[in-house]
């Protein structure tokens, strides 16, 4: 995989994300990044991706001209809808969300700490965005992945000790994915399981601002894999 | 039956300083001839209880626009440069809830449920000045219900006894809103004689729906 070296970041991560979809699951992928990772599935693999605004069964954006303004994603984008598509209303969408019936959400991130705890709703005194979806999503779903880029543009950490931005919820991340590594939250600490395509562990050391624990020797990512 | 309003006779209605449910989500499902209606009619003072600020020129936009607001209540309003400026400079109140949370307070009041329990929010700011309480060995937030003077409906179809129909995503909040305004105003698309909606199909009984827009001539 010598040409992945070179791949886009944002998309190398959704590549690495999609290899965590599992076949036949109910999935919410958060805007951003985690957009792209559908774009990474076999359609055939009977994922039903579902949007907070009340779809589940979320297809690809329709041909130019055939959108419906009343089907859209949760960022507002006109999509489509697979067979076997069903849409709902909001209590019943955060139902579903909230209630331990998603198996899988992926979304963006500000910062996540040692403990596995994600900041990702707002930069006091700076941008405040409002939490959306997001605090429902980390609360409830089985499974969370943060997909971000692992430094911010000015190289300051995003994996940091403990988050200085307020948190989305108090529950522990179950994976970090980012251009240069994927790391895995336990109750020690994070363990950097894999790195990217010619990046080292010292590289993805000095890019972080929280401890990693090695053990042996970390492969790297299998971009050619998905479940 | 109903006699139709027209689109000014019903935001006439709606007194400075009222609280408003405002249905959608990044402007799809929002009643948009109430919005620019409202606007137009300079409104102020208004508390709106909405998902997400949307757009300047969607959803809510218009009316945070035409500076109609004094309170926001909503998830998300991270894309409306207009919201981020009037709660800055301190023109307007912003109260930030996490989304399925909004949605189970709008439905208790709704539903004459004295609030929500939620997991939502636990170890946050969210979280700040509230009680936990703690049911079965779990801790969870105890939210209050919230209502309002009005809630206003986009629907997909109404007929003549005010029974609604919503379509795809743009039903999002819609029919939780309609059980918790003290009064209900419904905008459809279209309007059709009783019998055209079937009772499965009706997502909002006209039982709930005080007053309804007539549709574009």
């Amino acid at each position: 995989m010598t040409e992945t070296g070179k791949m886009d970041p944002k998309e190398l991560i959704a590549r690495r994300c999609a290899a965590e979809v599992k076949p036949h699951t109910l999935v919410n992928l958060g805007i951003g990044i985690p957009t792209l990772v559908s774009d990474h599935l076999d359609e055939g693999m009977g994922v039903f991706f579902q949007a907070e605004n009340g779809v589940v069964g979320m297809g690809r954006r329709p041909p130019e001209g055939m959108s419906d303004r009343h089907l859209t994603d949760a960022g507002g984008s006109f999509v489509s809808a697979v067979p076997g598509a069903s849409t709902i209303d909001s209590a019943f969408s955060f139902g579903l969300i909230r209630g331990g019936h998603l198996d899988l959400t992926v979304l963006g991130g500000l910062q996540v700490d040692g403990r596995g705890f994600l900041a990702n709703w707002m930069i006091p005194g700076v941008y405040v965005p409002g939490m959306g979806g997001a605090m429902d999503l980390v609360t409830g779903a089985k499974r969370v992945i943060v997909a971000m880029i692992h430094a911010a543009k000015d190289g300051t950490p995003k994996i940091v000790p403990e988050c200085t931005l307020p948190l989305t919820a108090e529950r522990r991340v179950d994976l970090i994915v980012t251009e240069m590594a994927v790391i895995r939250p336990e109750q020690d600490g994070l363990h950097l399981i894999e790195t990217a395509p010619g990046v080292t562990v010292g590289e993805v050391r000095a890019a972080t601002g929280a401890a990693l624990i090695v053990t042996g020797d970390v492969p790297a990512m299998d971009l050619t894999r998905t479940c | 039956m109903y006699q139709a309003l027209t689109v000014e006779e019903a935001v006439a209605l709606i007194p400075d300083g009222a609280s408003v449910m405002l249905s959608g989500f990044m402007g799809v499902g929002t009643p948009d001839r109430m919005v620019a209606a409202l606007a137009a009619a300079g409104k102020t003072g208004l508390t709106v209880i909405v998902n997400d600020a949307a757009r300047p020129d969607r959803g809510v936009g218009p009316l945070v626009k035409a500076r109609c607001l004094r309170k926001f209540i909503g998830s998300h309003i991270g894309l409306n440069p207009d919201v981020q400026e009037q709660m800055r400079a301190g023109e307007l109140e912003v109260e930030l809830v996490p989304q399925g949370t909004l949605v189970e307070r709008i439905r208790a009041a709704g539903v004459g449920l004295g609030g929500v329990l939620t997991p939502t929010g636990l170890g946050t700011k969210v979280a700040e000045g509230k009680r936990v309480i703690e049911v079965e060995g779990k801790p969870y937030l105890l939210e209050p219900p919230l209502a309002a003077d009005f809630a206003l409906i986009a629907a997909r179809s109404c007929d003549y006894v005010g029974n609604l129909t919503y379509m795809l995503t743009a039903t999002n909040f819609n029919p939780i809103m309609a059980l918790a305004g003290r009064v209900v105003i419904a905008e459809p698309e279209e309007i059709v004689p009783v019998g055209m909606i079937p009772p499965d199909a009706v997502k909002t009984p006209g039982a709930l729906v005080d007053h309804v827009i007539r549709r574009v001539a």
